[in-house]
C-alpha cells in the first residue's frame, strides 16, 4: 500500500515541556516525523510549547505553533490551519491525551480532521486496564489478578480477599505517576487515595503483586497490511517493582530461551492485533516468574514511547520515522532500511552487541524526597552504552552517568557497612543498586544470596561476580601485562577504575600511557540492525575492546572534508538538558552546511551517550559515536578520527558542563579545541581571575569572598552584610546554593555542605535583595559582539535563572538599561576573549548593573532566545568557532544584516519562558509532598514558551503550557511575608476588581482590608482555631484551615511568599505542597503575582490567538529590513 | 574470567581469528557460516541442517540459559564446531539442567570463544562461506599447517550429506488427540518440532529414512508426503528428487521445507545454486506474492532454487509459481503447483528457533490433504 494521496496537510502534536517520564525522546521522535512528512511533500503544522526542541525550529514545519498543548489552543490552530490529518502518536502521553480530548469534544469531526497512526477505540482499549486485561486473556495471555476500583471501599474489599502486597496504578497518568506498591494497610490507604486523586477519571487498578518477577518489554510495529515486527526486546536488570524508566535495562533480552522469547513475541503480536493499534509503534511490558516461568502481560503503550527511543538507538531501527511513514499509508516492506539501504524495514533487527541503559537521578535537588525506587518514575535522565558484552556496556553506561561514582571501585565504600546491611540494602530498588550488588559480592555474598535479596537474575549477578574476581586479579598481578589489561578493558573497566586499584600507576594518565604503550586500544564497531549480515551505509559507531590484538575497526577513511567533532551533553539532569542537545545539533547542521572548504562544509562527528536526543540520531551528523563523555572515551574517539583523517577541531562549548569540563585536559593532550580557549573558560569560572576581568572593565559585581571554614565565611558575611548567597565553587544549575539571612543559618549551611576544604572552598556573595535579574546570550568573534537577546526575569534575583520565568524583550527595562547591558556584555566578551557564545547574568538594583556571572558557553536559554529573537545563535557560534566573523554571518543572512537581539523593534512579539517543576513526582518517605519553594538551587526539569503581542497574553500562555490555565474567576488565597505586603496590595486589588473572591491569613487580610479589599480570613494550618488573631468583625472560614480549603478544591490561585527569614516555614510548606497536589497555581514571588494578574486579565479578555512562529519571526526580521530601507 | 587454552579459527583463504578454547579441546573442520539469531542456540546446535558446518553466533552472549532436556531438535549436536564471543560462566533459567560448555564437552564438540566474531562475520559476508577449521589446546600448531589441514577438507558445494543425518529406522510420531491424517515424512535431517507441529494438528507422522522407496512410502497409506529440511548440496539429492517426482505423479499432497523446497524445485525442473553466504537467522522477511504480506521467518540455507519473485512457469506436473521470496535479496522462498496439491517453502514454519509467523503453513498442508480426500 503506497502513500495515501488524500492527505496533504498533517498536524503533528509534540509533548510539551520536559518532565520526569516524558523527556526529549519525543523531540527526537517528533523531529523525525516532521522530516519524513515534509520529505513526502506534505504540509506540516506543528504544535509544541517547548522552545528547547529541535522540532520547533521554524525549518522543520511549514507552520510551527509554540502554543500550549491544550484542546482549546489546538482547536484554534486547527481552525487557522485546517489540516487533513492529525498525527499524535509521536508526542508521548500528552499528545495522545490531547488527541483523545479533541475527539471527545467533537473538534476533529467538526473540522474533518482524520486521526492517523492511532485509533481512538484502540487507545482506550490499550489504556483502560480492565478492557486491556480482558483482551490479553482473550488471546490466551496471562495477566496479574486485579480489580479496577473507583473508591477506597472497593480497594479494601479486594485486599481483604487477596492480601498484601498489592500494586496501585491510577488510570490515565503518565510515567506511572501516583502508582506504587503497598506492603501495609497504612501504605494502602495513603497510596490508593492519592492514586484516585491523581487519576483524571478517579480510577485505580489494584493488582496482584508481581514484585520480584523478571521484567521485559517488547517494541513492536504494525502496518496497514497487518504486518507486525518486533524491533527490540528489553530486559530489566531490576526486577518488577522498579519503574522501567528507573531500572537498569539491557537489550536484547539476556535470560530467555527461544521458546520463552517466542511465546512472549506471539502474545505481544496477538495483543497488538486484538487491541487494534492502527499503525506505528507500540510497547508491551511483560513479567515472568523466575522459577515457574509463568508469563503475564503488564501493560501496553499504543504509541512511540521512551522505550521506543531507546530501542531505536539500540538497534539502529528508527521507529518514529517508520511510524510516520506507516501513518501516511506505506507498508513496512515498502520502506527501505536506511542503514543497509538494500533491505526493507519489514524485518526484525538483530544485534551483535549488548546495550545497557542506566537511569540518572537528581535526589540531591529535592532534600527530604524518598530515594527508594518504586513503580513511579523518579529519574530525570538516562545514559545508554553499547559494548560487545554485558559488562563492557554496563561499565560504559555507569561512567556515562557522570554521577559521583564513575564505575565500581572509584569511591570508597560507605562507612560502617556490613555484609548484612548490604544485603538488606539490596531488598529495595535504589540509585546505584548494582554498586551495592558489587559490594555484597566483594564482601563475600554468594550469587544466590544476592539474588535472594535483590531479585536480580543470577546471570547478571554472576557477570558482576566476574568483575569482582577480575578485581582480585588486577590487585594481585605483579605487573599489568597486555593480556590482563586487554581482558580488563574488554570487561568494561575504565582507566580510572584500574588506577583506583593500582595506585602505583599514578592515576588515569599513567594507566592510559601504559595501555597505549602495550597497544591496548579500542576498536570501533558499527550499529547496523543486522549483525553484519549486510553492509551498513550509516557510520553509527561504538567502541569495544577485543581480545585479539588484530581485531577490526570499522571507521571508514574520511571523505575530502575536514572533520569537526562535537561533544554532546550526556544524560539529562536538572540544569543540563535538552537545551544543550539543541545547541549541539545546531552546530552539526550549521557546520555541515557551512560555505567553508570550498563550499563543501565540514564532516560532522557527534559524540554523545543520551539515547533520548536528536543528536544521537544517526541522521543528525555525518558520523555518530555512541560513547561516554569521559576524558578517556573522548580521547580514544579523537584518536580514531585523527587516524582516519584530519580533525579540524573539537567543539566543547555547546554541550553544557560535561564537555566544558573536559576542555582543559583535552587541550593539554593536544586535541584541537576550538572556540573560546580553555584558559579563557577557566578565567571566567575562577572567581579571582574573573574579578580582575571585571575590575579592568570597570564593571561592578556583588562583593564576595572565598572561605574554607565557617569562621572564614562568617568574617566575610559580617563584612559584606546579610543576606548572603553561599555556594560551592564550580557548579552548574546552582547545586548546593543557598541564601542565608543570619549567622545561625550560615553555620548550618557549612555544617551540611559535604566538603569544605581548601580544594573545595565555599563562595560567599552579597545577595542583592529585590534586584531585577537579567540574562543575556551573546555571540563574540573577537571583533564584534552580537547580542542574541536580553531576558528579564519575572522572579527577583535569588531564584535560579533556570527556574525563573523570563520575558524577551525585557518588559520593564528602558533603552538606557539595555544599552548598559550591551556595553557590559561587550566589555566582558573582550575581557574573557570569547569566540562563540557568552551568557551573562546581571542584577539591576538601584540603577547599578551588577555582573553575577559570565559563562563563555552555550546556555540553557540559547534555543529560547534563538526562537524569540529569530537568530540561530548556536549555528552562528559553531561557525564563529571555525573562523567566521559576525559580519560574514550577517552577509550570509544567517544573522540579520543590522541590529541584534538587544534592539528588537517596538512591536516585536513578547516571549515568556516559564520553568516546569517536578515537585508532584516526589514524596518524603512518609508520603508527604516535598517543598515547592524556589531558591538559588535549580529544580526545574523543563520549560515552555508563550509568545504573543503583549506580555499578559504571553504570560498566560506560558502558564497554560506549563501548569494548566490561570483561573479567570474564583477565589484567590493570599499569604505573604511582611516585606511583601505593600507590593501585594495592587495586584490583589486588581484581582478583586476582576471579580475574584479574596481570602487571606490574618496578617495579610488586615493590610488588604485597610486598602479596601474585601476578604475573608482563613486560619493557618498550625493556628489554634480558637485564637488565630482574626481581626474582629471580619468574616472567617469557620473551622476549616487553608489546607482544608485547598484540598477541597475551593481555592483557585495562591499568592504565598516565604516569610523572609528561613526556618521551619511550616505553613508555607504545607500550603505549597497542598497546591502542588491539587494543581492550583501557586505564585511565590511578588513579581510573579503581578505577572499572573496580567495573564488573568488577558485570559478574561479572551482574545488570546495563535500565530505560527514563521510569521512571528518574519515580523521580527521584516521590521529590521524596514529599518535598513 | 581466567585464561583458557588458546584456540584459532582458520579459514581456507588463510585468515586466522584467535580466541580461546570452548567446549572440547581438539580440532574440527567444516564450512564456516554465521547465524544471526539472538535466541535458540540449543535448537541451532541440534539442527541436522548444520551438519558439517562451523557455526558462528553473531549474538555475543551465548549460553545464558544453559542447556535443558526439552529444546533439542534432534538426538545430538550436529554442528561441526561452534564459534562464540562471550560464553556464559553460569546459566540462568528455571529449565536449565546443565551448562552449554558441559554439553559441548559431553558431546565432544570443539568450539572457540572470545574471538572477534563480528570481523569474522564481515569476512564471510564479503568473501562467502568457506572451509574452515577450529583448533584449540594442543591442536593449535603453526599457521601454515593449520591452513593445510583446512584446505584438505571437503567443500560444501557438491556435498551429499542428508544420508549422514537421516534416521536409520523409520518411526512414528502419533497424532495428538484423534488421528485425522497420516503423513509420510522423508527424513533429510528433520527437526523434532516438525512432527510435533503436525501431531498437534491430528497428523500421525511416519518418519522414513532417506533411502525409502515409493512403495515404502505408500505402505504407510499416507494422506500426504512431507520433505524435511537437511544439510548439503541439493544438487546431489537425486534419489529424493526422483521420489518426489513419483509422489507428484500420484498427486499425493506434498509439502516441503528448506532442503525439501530445493528437492521440489529440482523435481519441477529448476536448478539450484549456492548463495554467497546463505540465510541463517530468525529475522528474515519473506513476502507472499499472492497477498503481499510479510512473514518474519527462521531460515538456515546455503543453497537456493533458481527463479524470480512471483514467476509463473510450466512443469510436467502443470503450472507452478514462485509463491514466496525473500524481501532482502529476492531469493526464492517458496514454490507452489497450481494444478497439483504440492507446495514448499525455503524457510522453517516449524521455527525452533525462531518466530511462529509461518506456522499456518502446516494448516495449509492439512487443508490440502483434506481437500484431496
Amino acid at each position: 500500500m503506497p502513500k495515501r494521496t488524500d492527505i496533504n496537510h498533517v498536524l503533528v502534536i509534540g509533548s510539551g515541556p520536559i518532565v520526569i517520564g516524558q523527556a526529549c525522546e519525543f523531540d527526537y521522535s517528533g523531529t523525525q516525523a516532521c522530516r519524513v512528512l515534509r520529505s513526502e511533500g506534505m504540509r506540516v503544522t506543528l504544535v509544541n510549547s517547548n522552545p528547547a526542541t529541535i522540532m520547533t525550529d521554524p525549518e522543520f514545519a511549514d507552520a510551527t505553533y509554540i502554543e500550549p498543548i491544550t484542546p482549546e489552543f489546538l482547536e484554534k490552530v486547527i481552525d487557522a490551519e485546517r489540516p487533513d490529518a492529525l498525527l499524535a502518536t509521536l508526542g508521548g502521553q500528552t499528545a495522545l491525551n490531547t488527541a483523545v480530548a479533541l475527539h471527545e469534544r467533537g473538534v476533529l469531526e467538526k473540522y474533518g480532521v482524520e486521526l492517523i497512526g492511532a485509533d481512538i477505540d484502540a487507545i482506550q482499549r490499550g489504556e483502560d486496564r480492565q478492557r486491556f486485561k480482558d483482551i490479553v486473556r482473550s488471546v490466551g495471555g496471562g495477566v496479574p489478578e486485579s480489580r479496577v476500583c473507583n473508591s477506597m471501599d472497593e480497594v479494601r474489599d479486594f485486599v481483604s480477599e487477596r492480601g498484601l502486597p498489592v500494586v496501585i496504578r491510577p488510570s490515565f497518568t503518565m510515567g506511572g505517576l501516583g502508582s506504587g506498591m503497598a506492603h501495609t494497610h497504612e501504605e494502602l490507604e495513603r497510596m490508593a487515595s492519592l492514586g484516585l486523586t491523581e487519576s483524571p477519571v478517579h480510577e485505580v487498578l489494584i493488582e496482584e503483586s508481581v514484585l520480584g518477577w523478571k521484567e521485559y518489554e517488547l517494541e513492536l510495529m504494525r502496518d496497514h497490511a497487518d504486518n507486525v515486527v518486533v524491533i527490540c526486546s528489553i530486559e530489566n536488570v531490576d526486577p518488577m517493582g522498579v519503574h522501567t524508566g528507573d531500572s537498569v535495562t539491557v537489550a536484547p533480552s539476556m535470560t530467555l530461551t527461544d521458546r520463552e522469547y517466542q511465546h512472549m513475541r506471539d502474545v505481544g503480536i496477538d495483543v497488538l492485533r486484538e487491541v487494534g493499534v492502527d499503525t506505528g509503534g507500540c510497547n508491551i511490558q511483560f513479567a515472568i516468574h523466575p522459577s515457574t516461568g509463568r508469563m503475564v502481560v503488564i501493560e501496553m503503550n499504543p504509541r512511540v514511547s521512551r522505550s521506543s527511543a531507546l530501542a531505536s538507538k539500540a538497534t539502529g531501527f528508527p521507529i518514529a520515522k517508520i511510524a510516520a511513514k506507516l501513518a501516511i499509508g506505506y507498508s513496512l516492506d515498502e520502506i527501505p532500511n536506511d542503514i543497509t539501504e538494500q533491505t526493507p524495514a519489514s524485518f526484525e533487527p538483530t544485534l551483535d552487541y549488548v546495550v545497557v541503559k542506566a537511569p540518572r537521578f537528581a535526589f540531591e535537588k529535592f532534600p527530604g524526597a524518598d530515594t527508594g525506587l518504586t513503580t513511579t518514575m523518579k529519574s530525570v535522565g538516562e545514559a545508554m552504552a553499547l559494548g560487545r558484552n554485558f559488562t563492557e556496556a554496563l561499565g560504559k553506561a555507569m561512567r556515562s552517568l557522570e554521577s559521583s561514582r564513575a564505575g565500581f571501585w572509584t569511591v570508597p565504600d560507605p562507612e560502617g557497612v556490613t555484609l548484612d546491611s548490604t544485603l538488606d540494602e539490596l531488598t529495595n530498588g535504589h540509585d546505584g543498586r548494582l554498586y551495592t550488588v558489587e559490594r555484597a559480592l566483594r564482601m563475600g555474598a554468594t550469587v544466590a544470596q544476592v539474588h535472594e535479596a535483590s531479585g536480580i537474575d543470577p546471570w547478571f549477578i554472576d557477570q558482576i561476580a566476574a568483575l569482582v574476581e577480575l578485581r582480585e586479579e588486577i590487585l594481585a598481578a605483579p605487573v599489568l601485562d597486555a593480556e590482563l589489561l586487554r581482558r580488563t578493558k574488554r570487561a568494561g573497566i575504565s582507566d580510572r577504575q584500574i588506577a583506583a586499584l593500582r595506585p602505583e600507576l599514578a592515576g588515569e594518565y599513567g594507566v592510559r600511557s601504559l595501555r597505549h604503550r602495550l597497544g591496548v586500544r579500542p576498536v570501533y564497531k558499527t550499529v547496523d540492525t543486522c549483525a553484519a549480515e549486510f553492509a551498513a551505509a550509516t557510520p553509527y559507531h561504538y567502541s569495544a575492546y577485543e581480545s585479539d590484538p588484530a581485531a577490526e575497526s570499522e571507521v571508514a577513511r574520511q571523505r575530502e572534508r575536514p572533520k569537526v567533532i562535537i561533544l554532546g551533553s550526556g544524560p539529562n539532569r536538572i540544569g543540563q538538558g535538552i537545551e544543550f542537545d539543541y545547541s549541539c545539533v545546531h552546530a552539526a547542521m550549521g557546520l555541515r552546511a557551512a560555505p567553508d572548504n570550498g563550499g563543501s562544509g565540514y564532516e560532522t562527528v557527534m559524540v554523545n551517550c543520551n539515547p533520548e536526543t536528536v543528536s544521537t540520531d544517526y541522521d543528525t551528523s555525518d558520523r555518530l559515536y555512541f560513547e561516554p563523555l569521559t576524558f578517556e572515551d573522548v580521547l580514544e574517539v579523537v584518536h580514531s578520527e585523527q587516524a582516519s583523517g584530519t580533525v579540524a577541531g573539537v567543539v566543547v562549548q555547546l554541550g553544557g558542563q560535561t564537555p566544558l569540563g573536559l576542555a582543559r585536559r583535552l587541550a593539554e593532550a593536544g586535541v584541537p579545541v576550538v572556540g573560546t580557549p580553555p584558559e579563557a573558560i577557566h578565567l571566567a569560572e575562577d572567581r579571582g581571575s574573573f574579578g580582575e576581568v571585571l575590575a579592568r572593565a570597570g564593571l561592578p559585581a556583588p562583593s564576595y569572598g572565598t572561605a574554607t571554614s565557617f569562621e572564614g565565611a562568617k568574617r566575610i558575611a559580617d563584612d559584606i552584610g546579610y543576606p548572603v548567597l553561599v555556594r560551592p565553587s564550580y557548579v552548574l544549575g546552582g547545586r548546593g546554593m543557598e541564601i542565608v539571612y543570619d549567622e545561625a543559618s550560615l553555620e548550618n549551611y557549612i555544617a551540611r555542605a559535604t566538603e569544605v576544604t581548601p580544594e573545595h572552598p565555599v563562595l560567599v556573595d552579597n545577595f542583592l535583595d529585590d534586584a531585577i535579574e537579567i540574562d543575556v546570550d551573546a555571540l563574540a568573534d573577537g571583533t564584534d559582539v552580537y547580542i542574541g537577546g536580553v531576558m528579564e526575569h519575572i522572579e527577583e534575583a535569588g531564584v535560579h535563572s533556570g527556574d525563573s520565568a523570563c520575558a524577551l524583550p525585557p518588559i520593564t527595562l528602558g533603552r538606557q538599561d539595555i544599552e548598559k547591558v550591551r556595553r557590559c556584555t561587550e566589555a566582558l566578551a573582550e575581557g574573557i576573549g570569547v569566540r562563540g557564545l557568552l551568557n551573562v547574568q546581571y542584577a539591576l538594583k538601584d540603577d547599578v548593573l551588577y555582573v553575577l556571572e559570565a559563562n563563555p558557553r552555550a546556555s540553557r536559554t540559547v534555543p529560547f532566545v534563538s526562537k524569540a529573537a529569530a537568530a540561530p545563535l548556536a549555528k552562528a557560534a559553531a561557525r564563529i568557532m571555525f573562523g567566521a566573523k559576525i559580519a560574514d554571518l550577517r552577509a550570509e543572512g544567517m544573522l540579520p544584516p543590522q541590529g541584534d537581539g538587544a534592539d528588537l523593534p517596538p512591536h516585536a512579539p513578547v516571549a515568556v519562558k516559564e520553568a516546569v517543576l517536578p515537585f508532584h513526582r516526589f514524596r518524603t518517605p512518609e508520603g508527604h509532598g516535598i517543598d515547592s519553594l524556589l531558591g538559588p538551587e535549580m529544580k526545574s526539569t523543563g520549560e515552555v514558551m508563550g509568545i504573543d503581542t503583549a506580555f499578559g497574553q504571553a504570560f498566560a500562555k506560558s502558564q497554560s503550557g506549563a501548569y494548566g490555565s490561570l483561573p479567570t474567576s474564583g477565589r484567590v488565597f493570599v499569604s505573604v511575608a511582611n516585606r511583601d505586603k505593600r507590593s501585594m496590595v495592587f495586584p490583589v486589588k486588581r484581582l478583586a476588581d476582576l471579580g475574584f473572591d479574596v481570602c487571606a491569613t490574618a496578617g495579610t487580610a488586615e493590610v488588604l482590608q485597610r486598602n479596601d479589599i474585601a476578604c475573608t480570613v482563613v486560619r493557618k494550618h498550625n493556628e489554634d482555631p480558637a485564637d488565630f488573631g482574626a481581626p474582629s468583625g471580619v468574616e472567617t472560614d469557620g473551622d476549616r484551615d487553608v489546607i482544608d480549603l485547598i484540598k477541597a478544591g475551593e481555592i483557585d490561585m495562591i499568592f504565598n511568599t516565604p516569610y523572609g527569614n528561613p526556618g521551619p516555614r511550616v505553613d508555607g510548606y504545607e500550603i505549597r505542597t497542598a497546591a502542588v497536589s491539587r494543581d492550583v497555581p501557586c505564585i511565590t514571588t511578588v513579581q510573579g503575582a503581578a505577572a499572573a494578574v496580567q495573564g488573568v486579565e488577558a485570559a478574561i479578555r479572551g482574545n488570546i490567538g495563535v500565530r505560527p512562529l514563521q510569521r512571528l519571526q518574519a515580523t521580527l526580521r521584516g521590521d529590521r529590513s524596514g529599518e535598513i530601507r | 574470567m581466567t585464561a583458557q587454552a588458546p584456540a584459532a579459527l582458520v579459514l581456507e583463504d588463510g585468515r586466522i581469528f584467535r580466541g580461546e578454547a570452548f567446549g572440547s579441546e581438539g580440532s574440527c573442520f567444516g564450512e564456516v557460516v554465521f547465524s544471526t539469531g539472538m535466541t535458540g542456540y540449543q535448537e541451532t546446535l541440534t539442527d541436522p541442517s548444520y551438519h558439517r558446518q562451523i557455526v558462528v553466533a553473531t549474538a555475543p552472549q551465548i549460553g545464558n540459559t544453559g542447556w535443558n532436556d526439552e529444546d533439542d531438535e534432534s538426538q545430538r549436536i550436529w554442528v561441526a564446531g561452534y564459534a562464540v564471543r562471550d560464553p556464559a560462566r553460569r546459566p540462568s533459567s528455571w529449565r536449565a539442567t546443565r551448562t552449554l560448555q558441559e554439553e559441548l564437552r559431553r558431546q565432544g564438540v570443539v568450539g572457540i570463544a572470545n574471538l572477534d566474531t563480528r570481523a569474522l562475520t564481515r569476512h564471510i559476508r564479503e568473501l562467502g562461506a568457506m572451509r574452515a577449521g577450529v583448533f584449540s589446546g594442543e591442536d593449535v600448531t603453526d599457521d601454515q599447517r593449520m591452513i593445510e589441514r583446512v584446505v584438505s577438507g571437503d567443500r560444501m558445494l557438491g556435498a551429499d550429506l542428508a544420508g549422514d543425518v537421516t534416521t536409520a529406522e523409520s518411526y512414528v510420531v502419533p497424532a495428538r488427540g484423534q488421528r485425522r491424517f497420516t503423513v509420510a515424512a522423508l527424513d533429510l535431517g528433520i527437526k523434532s518440532n516438525t512432527p510435533r507441529m503436525l501431531a498437534e494438528r491430528g497428523v500421525e507422522v511416519h518418519v522414513l529414512p532417506l533411502s525409502s522407496s515409493l512403495s515404502e512410502i505408500t505402505a504407510v497409506e499416507p494422506d500426504g508426503v512431507f520433505l524435511s529440511n537437511g544439510p548439503g548440496d541439493p544438487a546431489t539429492a537425486d534419489h529424493a528428487v526422483e521420489l518426489t517426482r513419483q509422489v507428484l505423479s500420484r498427486r499425493l499432497p506434498l509439502f516441503g521445507i528448506c532442503f525439501g523446497n530445493q528437492i521440489l524445485g529440482r523435481a519441477l525442473g529448476r536448478g539450484t545454486y549456492k548463495l554467497p553466504y546463505g540465510h541463517r537467522g530468525i529475522n528474515i522477511p519473506v513476502i507472499d506474492s499472492d497477498t503481499g504480506r510479510v512473514a518474519i521467518t527462521a531460515q538456515n540455507h546455503g543453497f537456493a532454487v533458481r527463479g524470480e519473485p512471483g514467476e509463473h512457469f510450466d512443469t510436467e506436473f502443470g503450472r507452478a509459481v514462485v509463491s514466496h521470496h525473500c524481501a532482502n535479496d529476492g531469493a526464492v522462498e517458496g514454490l507452489r503447483l497450481l494444478d497439483a496439491p504440492a507446495f514448499s517453502v525455503q524457510y522453517h514454519p516449524e521455527a525452533a528457533a525462531g518466530p511462529h509467523d509461518a506456522a499456518n503453513l502446516f494448516d495449509s498442508f492439512v487443508r490440502l490433504m483434506s481437500e484431496a480426500r
